[in-house]
């Protein structure tokens, strides 16, 4: 069963660990998967603890379903408190990680203290053992996966593992799994190379029962229908995320040239077609692949056409690649989009913010905030590929004064490189804007700035928002589990009733992380995906547990307020323009300058904002300073010390 | 004329779906460890070919068995090992070319394909149609077709070169 799935504390100063069950009530209350997480967090992490001392629990997971009869339900979470922000660390990948973990007996990892030397844990069927990881050390993120298998002897293992990025304890470090599914954000693989944990292997063949099997099964036949007949996932089965970031980019939708502009020109070479047809030519008609039990398959597989890793596979690549290596750095060449990519799935750095920050320091370059001093030399300009390039390398092996420096993120970067530079850094909550411009849609504007992790797009984002779909259909999504009246609108530049979209998404998500569900498998790109409504009798029949969509909605609500919680616990206030709900001025004060003609001179309202915020805050039961109210907490259940039931 | 799976490995995504269906649909339970069919991956190069028995016509496993535990079904054709008989020698687990035959840890039986009765759930699961459930003529045509394709292309090449000579 799903149920007798275990949490497991694992002290690496110590080498003891301890195997618990996760009591029902638990599972009422928080589901499991990143819900739990965040009580974990709260209850494990010291007030004010330094993200890289042992102290700071790294807690890794699986979702309630992951591994049960219901497809797309692979992710694996992290949560820490991140070296990149100081507040909420949160990663979340997809891959094979997840389901072997749970085959293993395992929903929950706890992870503290410090190994003296490289470690890896190797947890098998209920066993959980700390082994030597000297020999892996210094390898790269695909090579340590091989390395483990070849040294237990076994090719089914499944590794979540730091590369070099993680060991020179980058701040935003990965932990990656497979050829490039990665637990991408807030520096989860920092917090694993300041433990001396190299990797976590696992390998699984305990059974998981089926409350109801052949229910379960053909339950899961309509949920693949309901998934497949979506046309924005035939399209994400074809060409992947870049689809996404070629469609923004036809109407302005991207960021280009660090905050420059919101269109790449002249992105012919890196358009989604274009990387298929190289994924084509070096693979074969067939090469898009996926995560475990998913129909969508929405990574390419490739090799790098030219160049000096070229022959190389690899898969990919996604948005954020494209993002990173194309439009932020205005480089319009395929083949520094594939090498980049290349690069960070081997190094194990997150490529939106490693893409973000070099596009941030080529504007400063450009300014003559920073020189060739700083660079050694480096022609640190838009356009250049090879600068680009190259500043990767430099940052993962923290080479030179400017490789450390970007290495430690924005925040101390820009406190390091000094003069105006702030005001330059696309950032929320110390952690990078997505490759998107959000001046043109002030819902997204609102999901960017209050995201829990820091500015991130998979927190809150109601993407369909930008379809223009009738308002009866926006009430039919956003109006249950809970009902609501207020307003809703069609037009993606006005500001009424964006702040309940948020909300509501923002519960979405939490409650499909909690499950261990892909975001493409419910509505963030297509509103006929399942939601709520279709959750309940996936978790009956696979786990015999009942919940009606408005409990599902309470557990979310209940974990997203932890969240806050702990933010507001470890600095977050409103106003903050390092660790608050803000956006940079520039969304306030630099109009767009391209894209379609409604987008060309769009901004976000100041005032208007600021009301959208307060409505934001309103739907939650916080105060105007964000934070729960005392009715709130106790409405949630969360009036009293959050106690320890694990 | 019989069916049989069979399986284009170019077009499966190595998503594994198939040993979830396979274990659920058998054991009621969730674990690639007890499906009939798993896939064999090469993560390093992406390739990916799912391994399932062939319920081959001289079947090894048939000729092997030291019993006569495993016959052949006479309905759907699929080879079916009798538990009344078999001894749990596992000496058809050793000898199947394909490694088709699994062994079931927690019941100590061998277990194999037994095409869900008619309606593979691989199948059924598969949205890439990475494996199919057809008859032999079906897929030998299929082939012949394929074939034919690339002797086409190659000979519409070869002209081209000699009108450009």
């Amino acid at each position: 069963m799903a149920l007798d799935r275990k949490i497991a504390y694992i002290d690496l100063s110590t080498g003891k660990t301890e195997i618990k069950p996760i009591p029902l009530e638990v599972r009422k209350k928080f589901i499991g998967g990143r819900g739990l997480d965040a009580y974990l967090l709260y209850n494990n992490a010291p007030e004010g603890c330094d993200p890289l001392s042992p102290e700071n629990p790294l807690i890794v997971s699986g979702g309630f379903l992951t591994a049960t009869c219901a497809s797309a339900t692979a992710r694996t979470h992290f949560m820490a408190k991140s070296p990149l922000t100081g507040l909420l660390g949160s990663a979340n990948m997809g891959g094979f990680f997840a389901p072997e973990l749970a085959w293993a007996g395992f929903h929950h990892l706890v992870i503290t203290g410090k190994a003296e030397k490289p470690v890896y844990l190797w947890i098998h069927n209920g066993q959980i053992e700390i082994r030597d990881a000297a020999k892996l050390w210094g390898k790269t993120t695909t090579d340590t996966q091989w390395a483990i298998r070849d040294e237990l002897g076994d090719q089914e293992v499944k590794s979540a593992v730091i590369g070099q990025a993680g060991e020179n304890l980058v701040r935003y470090a990965n932990v990656m799994t497979g050829i490039k599914n990665a637990g991408g954000r807030t520096g989860m693989g920092c917090v694993m190379g300041s433990k001396n944990l190299k990797a976590i292997a696992t390998r699984g063949t305990m059974d998981i029962k089926i409350a109801h099997p052949l229910e379960a099964l053909e339950f899961n036949k309509k949920f693949i229908e309901q998934i497949t007949t979506a046309k924005v996932n035939k399209t994400q089965g074809t060409l992947g995320t870049p689809f996404i970031w070629g469609a923004t980019n036809s109407w302005g939708g991207v960021r280009t040239r660090n905050f420059q502009f919101n269109q790449m020109e002249n992105a012919d070479e890196i358009e989604p077609e274009a990387i298929d047809d190289i994924a084509t030519k070096t693979i074969g008609p067939h090469h898009m692949t996926g995560c475990f039990g998913c129909q969508v398959h929405c990574r390419a597989q490739y090799k790098i056409p030219s160049g000096p890793y070229a022959g190389k596979y690899d898969e990919g690549p996604e948005y954020t690649s494209l993002g990173a290596f194309g439009g932020e750095p205005d480089c319009k060449s395929t083949e520094t989009v594939l090498t980049g990519n290349h690069l960070v799935n081997q190094y194990g750095v997150d490529n939106l913010e490693i893409g973000s920050i070099i596009s941030w320091a080529m504007e400063l370059y450009e300014l003559g905030i920073i020189t060739n001093k700083e660079t050694d030399g480096l022609e640190l300009r838009f356009g250049n590929d090879e600068a680009l390039l190259e500043m990767v390398h430099r940052i993962c092996t923290r080479k030179g004064w400017l490789g450390d420096v970007l290495a430690e993120g924005g925040i101390p970067a820009a406190q390091k490189i000094g003069k105006n530079s702030f005001d330059y850094l696309i950032q929320v909550k110390g952690m990078s804007n997505l490759h998107s411009d959000e001046r043109g849609t002030p819902a997204l504007a609102l999901n960017v700035a209050t995201a829990s992790r820091g500015s991130d797009h998979l927190r809150s984002r109601p993407a369909i928002d930008l379809y223009h779909l009738p308002e009866s259909v926006l009430r039919k999504v956003y109006g249950s589990p809970v009902p609501y009246d207020g307003p809703l609108s069609s037009d993606h530049m006005e500001y009424i009733g964006k702040a309940w979209e948020v909300f509501w998404q923002e519960n979405c998500y939490m409650a499909v992380d909690c499950l261990g569900i892909c975001k493409y498998h419910t509505v963030f790109l297509g509103a006929t995906l399942p939601n709520f409504e279709d959750w309940p009798k996936a978790i009956y029949y696979n786990t015999g547990l009942e919940f009606t969509p408005k409990e599902i909605w309470d557990v979310a609500e209940r974990c997203n307020n932890i969240e806050r919680l702990f933010n507001l616990r470890e600095g977050l206030t409103r106003n903050d323009p390092v660790k608050g709900d803000t956006l940079n001025h520039r969304y306030f004060d630099e109009p767009c300058r391209r894209g379609a003609p409604d987008i060309i001179g769009a901004k976000i309202d100041r005032d208007k904002f600021k009301i959208m915020i307060d409505e934001f805050y309103k739907h939650h039961g916080w105060d105007n300073d964000g934070v729960p109210t005392a009715e709130t907490l106790k409405r949630l259940g969360l009036d009293k010390e959050l106690t320890q039931l694990l | 004329m019989e069916k049989f799976l069979t399986v284009n490995s170019d077009k499966c995504t190595g998503c594994r779906l198939c040993e979830l269906v396979c274990s659920v649909m058998h054991e009621g339970v969730s674990n690639p460890a007890k499906s009939r069919i798993q896939v064999v991956k090469w993560e390093d190069e992406g390739r990916y070919i799912p391994m399932i028995c062939q319920q081959c016509e001289d079947a090894p496993c048939q000729s092997v068995c030291p019993v006569g535990a495993i016959s052949r079904d006479k309905e759907f054709g699929f080879l079916k090992v009798d538990y009344d008989v078999c001894i749990g020698c596992r000496l058809c687990v050793s000898i199947c070319p394909f490694g088709a035959m699994n062994y079931n840890k927690t019941t100590r039986k061998v277990i194999k394909c037994d095409l869900c009765g008619g309606d593979p759930q691989c199948v059924r699961f598969c949205e890439a149609n990475a494996i199919e459930f057809v008859t032999a003529d079906v897929v030998s045509s299929l082939k012949k077709r394929e074939g034919a394709t690339r002797q086409s292309a190659a000979s519409k090449q070869s002209l081209a070169i000699w009108e450009h000579v």
